[in-house]
């Protein structure tokens, strides 16, 4: 049932932001193949009737009290950054137009 | 004079209450002995330079009557998943390394109030993906039992800690056995609480509809301590549970001090009692079986019919979930960044490319294919609802017994790289911990004695309802004693010493 090609590995990869190399991407193409076709089995008996379960132990309205809370200072929200100008996230451009 | 490595945590706080040995002693016996075996064990990725200075502070506010807990002193090893303020936490991948959280988790910071004693940070499968250790991006924990054999995963690092004696007792987390796996396969005792029963604030998550951190130790009791420190609500995880708890250490003394089992059904899991199995791992499970029956437990055979489905479901969800929360790391807010000519988007692709190892991929390329259009209700959907199946299951079981049980793993510990190869051979070997995870109940795993063929330790697997955790302490605590009583003392005193060779060659002049 899987058509795990290697287009569809590569598509994977862009989605999730993960430059793959040809190696990686011929790997995990048969890899996933395998995976797949073992997982899914679960439409076997996951029928219309059955309702899916999100979560064990389902809770409902968590809120808590609109009111401000412990925070993290700029410093400490900065403080594992790989580069920033003292009160913000520093990055490359955004739009591949901008290089 | 009594080496107080090999005393448990209980024991330990005995020692402190009567004021014959300190928080700074026993913190420095660890620490000798994390310096003299984890350079083979390799359970700590990193040991805390201010454990000793801890402990000294620890003594003076015992000695001030401001720190009454019973764990007060005792030293404790960490996932190196759960965020601390004072050493990295890396979540044994190489995308955070060096990385020094601003915030302890909840968890961590309940350990501090209690005057425990934070000795570093354990080693783990990267962000918890795996069954051996052997996906940390800084290599692999060995198994105190056998040094060429893994320790179990991802939690191996706490587990082989706690098994080496180079902690009395540690954290996990456990989203498809990750504490319980390596409890089994290193002759120890872990419990994966009712899922919302532990904070995972802090914890850096993998699948959090599955993840649950809780107790690594060496006896149930100690467990019990564990957890009733680490335990209980927590506003900032708006999946905990806001239930009052009882005291687990006070269920476990109770299960100890039990003289009978009668009026316990125990169910047996027919579906996890399998011709499968290592031969090895049976016997010592229907051994058990054996025990329980002849102090009273009446022993049912209950099924979990939708089981066989459970490991498919498993490796649908919790890679969809963790390609989502792994999202997190982009080379923008924390950790690697490899900078590359060219837009955010091509340094956040070539960073993850770098810093995730192969595992990370496999399953983040595996959730991103379950989540994608088109196929999410047929695969994300389907195994939601086999979720339900699972619970249901469970429900019926729960009719018919008290607690379920089974062996905690399908085999013992194998050798380093035997399954590196073929991870779905890896997956499968979790078809015994998974089901706990999916339906959100409480397991535990317990020493069930040595496999015969080669002489590595058999986990016993309890498992109770959701919200029952006391049950499980109480259960435990009377099978750890009859098995005791049968071996003449704890499993793990007869683990190799570790440290033997070494000091014959310091006494021979080798080194």
């Amino acid at each position: 049932m899987s058509e795990i090609t290697p287009d569809v590995v590569t598509h994977l990869a862009s989605l999730a932001r993960i430059a793959l190399t040809a190696e990686e991407i011929d790997r995990l193409t048969g890899e996933l193949g395998a995976i797949v076709d073992n997982v899914a089995k679960v439409a076997e008996v996951a029928t219309p009737d059955v309702p899916a379960t999100s979560h064990p132990i389902p809770l409902a309205n968590v809120f808590r009290a609109d009111v401000v809370g412990e925070t993290l200072t700029p410093e400490q929200a900065l403080a594992g950054a790989p580069d920033h100008d003292g009160s913000r996230f520093r990055v490359s451009a955004i739009l591949g137009e901008e290089q | 004079m009594t080496d107080l490595t090999r005393l448990s945590a209980a024991a330990l706080s005995g020692l402190l209450a009567a004021g014959e040995t300190s928080s700074v002693e026993i913190t420095r016996a660890h620490l000798d002995r994390i310096e003299a075996v984890d350079g083979d064990v390799h359970a700590f990725l990193h040991v805390s330079d201010a454990a000793l200075d801890t402990a000294a502070l620890v003594d003076a506010q015992r000695a001030a009557g401001e720190l009454t807990g019973e764990l007060a002193g005792i030293p404790v090893a960490i996932k190196d998943v759960l965020t601390t303020v004072d050493m990295p936490s890396t979540a044994g991948s190489k995308i955070l390394e060096g990385w020094v959280p601003p915030y302890d988790a909840t968890v961590v910071a309940r350990l501090r109030a209690a005057g425990l004693v934070p000795l570093g940070k354990t080693n783990m499968d990267e962000f918890a993906m795996g069954s051996s250790t052997e996906h940390s991006a800084y290599g692999p924990t060995r198994n105190p039992w056998d040094l060429s054999r893994i320790p179990g995963g991802s939690g191996g690092g706490s587990a082989a800690a706690v098994a080496a004696f180079e902690a009395p007792i540690a954290l996990g987390s456990d989203t498809g056995g990750s504490i319980r796996q390596p409890a089994a396969l290193t002759g120890s005792v872990g419990v994966k609480p009712t899922y919302g029963g532990v904070s995972r604030y802090g914890a850096i998550a993998l699948a959090s509809s599955l993840d649950q951190v809780g107790p690594v130790s060496r006896s149930v009791l100690d467990a019990a301590l564990l957890h009733d420190v680490v335990g209980g609500h927590d506003p900032r995880d708006s999946t905990s549970l806001t239930d009052a708890w009882p005291s687990f250490a006070a269920a476990a003394r109770q299960g100890a001090a039990a003289d009978s089992l009668a009026g316990l059904r125990v169910g047996v899991v027919t579906e996890l009692d399998a011709p499968g199995f290592q031969p090895g791992v049976l016997s010592r499970f229907h051994e058990t079986l054996e025990l329980l029956a002849a102090a009273g437990a009446e022993i049912v055979d209950v099924s979990l019919p939708s089981v066989e489905y459970a490991i498919a479901a498993y490796y649908l969800i919790l890679p969809a979930e963790a390609s989502s929360n792994l999202a997190k790391f982009d080379s923008v807010r924390f950790g690697l960044r490899v900078p590359v000519t060219g837009t955010v988007e091509d340094v956040m692709a070539a960073t993850r490319e770098a810093g995730f190892g192969a595992e990370v991929k496999r399953r983040v390329i595996l959730g991103t294919y379950a989540l994608s259009a088109g196929y999410y209700d047929a695969y994300y959907g389907s195994a939601q609802k086999v979720r339900t199946l699972i619970q249901r299951d469970f429900a019926a079981a729960f009719e018919r017994a008290d607690v379920l049980i089974s062996p905690t793993t399908p085999t013992t510990a194998w050798s380093l790289g035997a399954k590196l190869d073929d991870p779905l051979a890896m997956y499968l070997t979790d078809i015994t911990t998974i089901p706990a995870n999916l339906a959100g109940i409480p397991g535990m795993s317990l020493p069930g004695g040595l496999a015969a063929e080669d002489g590595l330790p058999v986990g016993i697997q309890l498992m109770a309802p959701a919200r029952e955790d006391a049950r499980l302490y109480r259960v435990g605590g009377t099978l750890e004693r009859l098995l005791e009583e049968r071996w003449g003392g704890p499993l793990l005193a007869q683990a190799p010493s570790l440290a033997g060779e070494e000091m014959f060659a310091a006494e021979s002049g080798a080194v």
